[in-house]
């Protein structure tokens, strides 16, 4: 199983994931450059966080239009499996291979702070090794992060059990005052219908190791290599 | 031939930026509502080129944003 970190101009976790997936997971993983287009050798796909192209225009716009990207969307189409994380999930609904959009945080500042998640689903490849319910405790640091999507859509995204975290408190209560952003009822993380591509605000990659006080996120990698 | 894109929030949708616009405003004593903040893309363009193509292929997100192109 090898993983691929894509690279865009002003990327900024893509080390910290690199690292977590060669070191922690001690799996084998490359870098994919913004302007490569030969990705057959990669399993599973990472769209790390950062500001692509400097948040021009909208965040992820830019990127979403690369030669990688194109590549990304027909590796996704043809079942491969791909995560998107901060600006890796903005870069995935601008692309349109998640759905709803990623507007400005409802209070206008860059919201950096742990948040608690309640896990919606444990049916997808991401979360098939917790539970359903189950709360984690993962950093977020953007500024344009409220999810929205319209009401028919969030709809069947429920039905298809699309929606994979929440924003809640520590005992899992997902209410306007654990929305950290203003996104559409809570929502924090999705995947699209056939179950493949994910995008979500929090970082796993920074919670991966006690070192760093706070290895909630390795459940998440976990469920991606079982 | 000089184009100009004007692309703005979608009725409807939250603009903290127009927001704080309204709120400075009108702590300032002026009688507004309602400011939105969009953005400008303003280019060059050879007669050739399809400008519709171009915001709704490359410019816009339609699910936030509506849009209207001027031209000189």
């Amino acid at each position: 199983m090898k993983f691929g970190v894509c690279v865009f101009p002003g990327s900024n976790c893509d080390y910290d994931t690199y690292y977590v997936i060669r070191d922690v997971l001690e799996r084998d993983v490359r870098f994919i450059y913004h302007n490569e287009t030969n990705i057959k050798d990669i399993d599973i796909l990472i769209l790390p966080g950062g500001f692509s192209f400097g948040d021009y225009i909208r965040p992820g716009l830019l990127a979403s239009k690369t030669a990688l990207m194109y590549a990304v969307i027909d590796f996704a189409q043809k079942g491969g499996i791909v995560l998107g994380i901060c600006n890796g999930f903005q870069i995935l609904t601008e692309a349109g291979l998640l759905p709803g959009a990623l507007l400005p945080n409802i209070n206008g500042r860059f919201i950096c702070k742990d948040v608690f998640l309640r896990i919606e689903t444990n049916s997808r490849i991401l979360t098939n090794k917790l539970k359903r319910g189950e709360v984690l405790r993962l950093p977020i640091a953007h500024h344009d992060g409220r999810y929205y999507v319209d009401d028919k859509t969030l709809k069947e995204m429920e039905e298809n059990d699309q929606i994979i975290f929440r924003y809640a408190d520590k005992e899992g209560n997902t209410d306007d005052e654990a929305n950290p952003n203003g996104s559409v009822s809570n929502i924090a993380g999705i995947c699209n219908k056939e179950g493949n591509v994910f995008g979500m605000m929090p970082h796993p990659e920074r919670a991966s190791e006690d070192v760093l006080g706070n290895h909630d996120g390795l459940m998440l990698w976990y469920s991606l290599i079982s | 031939m000089k184009v100009r894109i004007l692309i703005m929030p979608k009725e409807g949708l939250l603009d903290p930026q127009g927001r704080a616009v309204t709120e400075l405003l009108t702590s300032k004593g002026y009688k507004i509502e309602n400011a939105k903040v969009g953005k400008v893309i303003e280019m060059e363009v050879d007669d050739s080129v399809d400008i519709e193509e171009i915001a709704q292929k490359y410019l816009v997100n339609p699910l936030i944003e509506s849009y209207k192109v001027e031209k000189k």
